[in-house]
């Protein structure tokens, strides 16, 4: 590719194209035609009743589930049905409904870990705490207010600091997507938006495009970008958080209002 | 780390005087010691939780490697046939490897077992190539180029096993808590999460066990030249249940463990057997059942156990006060 048609690219870049993606177990329908794109810096809630299939998605773009129909685009790559690791690899992190972390490990091993995993650095001379870029761990710690806590088992830690290390250990990887499965559920109200200010100030921080499904209104109208309606595996509606969450049929049928 | 630094050299000065504080248990410590090093193998795999109930295997074939090496007449030196063995029975557990780490758990330690015990009978059955159930026996070589009476012999053995599991143990401490050392403890705790970072968990895996089947060769070579004599046994299931029975014992918390709860087994082993010849096994059943209740962490954690909550208590009620972000379960760590 030319200089000239490297700069004639649109602005904001394609980061992900999911096209219209199939999967069946038995008789429930889980992935049903959906299909969405992600450009480049944007933040995209994911909303719908439980069992519309939003997990699903996620499990799809990441590698964890194959699709029986469709196609995952990642920067123009096409990963679908790829292992996780290989999706890992590639640049796209992911955080979990139930945080998975190595508990048994301090919070700055975990990262540590994760760090370990990024750089490929496997030597067995050294320790891992002396990892040449291991200060960029402990200031990945401070980003998300869990310096206090480095030396800590995750085993001893709270929900909400789970969360939250979860993501940060996904964004350690420095992926240019992260998909975000629920951030704040378990996490008491009061927290979420601590949580929330803290996770956006990391992801502008590494100027990460992020997907996360949530449950919670207030976060998503105060965080996302674009918000996509989900029902019965595929999106049924997309907009900006005001058009969405104003929809008479969303409030009755996502909202419950 | 340092406490494991400090238990390790109390140890190191303990053993090293043995020679001539009680020169007659000179021999049986150094067989602890070699047994140590296939224990130490076994150390290294429960660091990712699991359970070989067959590295009798790999202790066998460092111990043959040894055997068939002597009795070739090539005149190998000590020196060159420990690292042989290890790198026989590393190159078989790479192979095997393949098959073994796609499996977990029970799954693990059954194929161990399994495959161990089909050795064991091709070492019995096998007769004109490995002596069958008589064993082969396995002539005096030189060590570092000099050839030794027996007394000699025991006394250089003695200190050469103790210089080589110094140096190895320092060398799997550091593994441990090296990136790959430390993913073997994410192994144990949520794989998930690695593959998820992109790592191939069966890999690492992999690296742990061929390592840990180099380190169960050496100790079955160091069994071999101080024994003189390599039998089907060193296979057999009963060998490798006791190299997880002292594992356990010891403690995999640090590579100390390994050494402490092997000299230990071989102590009680050797008095017990002499004053109660009936009762020696249940005596060590009882000594583990004291050890799984009291300190299960294994003999070398005893004090480290409490040192560890002593430091996990301060930085708890730190961030209690500072940070804002509570919850029950810092409130119960604290308590």
């Amino acid at each position: 590719m030319t200089q000239a048609a490297l700069k004639a690219e649109p602005v904001p870049q394609e980061v992900l194209r999911a096209d219209n993606l199939h999967l069946r177990f038995g008789g429930v329908v889980a992935a049903d035609g959906a299909s969405l794109t992600a450009h480049a810096g944007e933040r995209i809630a994911i909303i719908g009743p439980n069992g519309a299939g939003k997990t699903t998605f996620v499990n799809i773009c990441t590698g964890y589930l194959t699709p029986q129909s469709g196609k995952v685009l990642f920067e123009g790559r096409d990963i679908t049905g790829h292992k996780p690791r290989d999706i890992a690899r590639g640049g796209i992190g992911r955080s979990f409904q139930l945080p998975q972390l190595f508990l048994e490990n301090t919070v700055i091993d975990n990262l540590l870990i994760a760090l370990a995993a990024r750089e490929s650095s496997w030597q067995p001379w050294r320790r891992l705490d002396r990892h040449p870029k291991a200060d960029e761990m402990y200031h990945m710690l401070e980003v998300i207010g869990l310096a206090d806590a480095a030396e800590r088992l995750v085993r001893e830690l709270p929900e909400g600091m789970r969360k939250l290390l979860d993501i940060a250990v996904a964004l350690a990887l420095k992926p240019r997507l992260i998909f975000m499965d629920e951030p704040t559920s378990g996490v008491s109200s009061r927290e979420k938006f601590t949580i929330m200010d803290t996770l956006v100030r990391a992801l502008d921080h590494s100027a990460t495009t992020a997907i996360f499904v949530e449950h919670d209104m207030d976060v998503v109208s105060r965080y996302a970008d674009r918000v996509a309606v989900w029902t019965g595996g595929r999106i049924a509606l997309e907009g900006t958080p005001e058009v969405v969450l104003n929809d008479p049929d969303v409030q009755k049928n996502v909202i419950g209002v | 780390m340092r406490f494991d630094l400090l238990i390790g050299a109390l140890v190191f000065c303990a053993v090293a005087a043995v020679p001539f504080l009680m020169p007659w248990a000179s021999v049986m410590i150094t067989l602890a010691l070699g047994v140590g090093l296939a224990v130490l193998g076994v150390v290294v795999l429960l660091r990712a939780g699991q359970i070989s109930f067959g590295h009798g295997l790999y202790y066998a074939a460092g111990a043959y490697t040894v055997a068939f090496l002597v009795q070739a007449r090539l005149g190998l030196d000590i020196l060159l046939l420990l690292p042989l063995a290890a790198i026989v029975a590393a190159a078989i557990a790479f192979v095997f490897g393949f098959f073994a780490v796609r499996y977990r758990d029970i799954f693990f330690a059954m194929i161990n077992l399994a495959v161990s015990m089909v050795a064991f009978s091709l070492l019995e059955k096998l007769y004109h190539i490995t002596g069958g159930g008589d064993g082969l026996n396995v002539a005096r070589p030189t060590l570092a180029g000099f050839r030794m009476g027996r007394v000699d012999f025991e006394f250089w053995m003695f200190y050469a096993t103790l210089a080589l599991v110094t140096v190895v143990a320092l060398m799997v401490a550091r593994y441990l808590a090296s990136p790959l050392g430390k993913g073997l403890e994410a192994i144990k705790s949520n794989e998930t999460r690695l593959e998820y970072l992109g790592v191939s968990s069966n890999r690492m895996l992999h690296i742990a066990y061929a390592l840990s089947a180099a380190l169960a060769g050496l100790g079955g070579g160091v069994i071999a030249i101080v024994t003189g004599h390599v039998a089907p046994e060193f296979a057999y299931w009963v060998r490798s249940g006791e190299f997880v029975f002292i594992a356990i014992l010891g403690g995999a918390g640090n590579v100390v463990g390994a050494f402490v709860g092997s000299i230990v087994y071989e102590i009680i082993r050797n008095y017990a057997a002499a004053f109660a010849a009936s009762y020696w096994q249940t005596m060590l059943g009882f000594s583990l059942i004291a050890i799984i209740m009291f300190a299960p962490d294994g003999l070398t954690q005893l004090r480290f156990g409490k040192k560890n909550e002593a430091r996990a208590k301060e930085p708890a009620k730190k961030s209690t006060s500072e940070n804002g972000i509570t919850g029950k379960a810092v409130q119960e760590g604290t308590r």
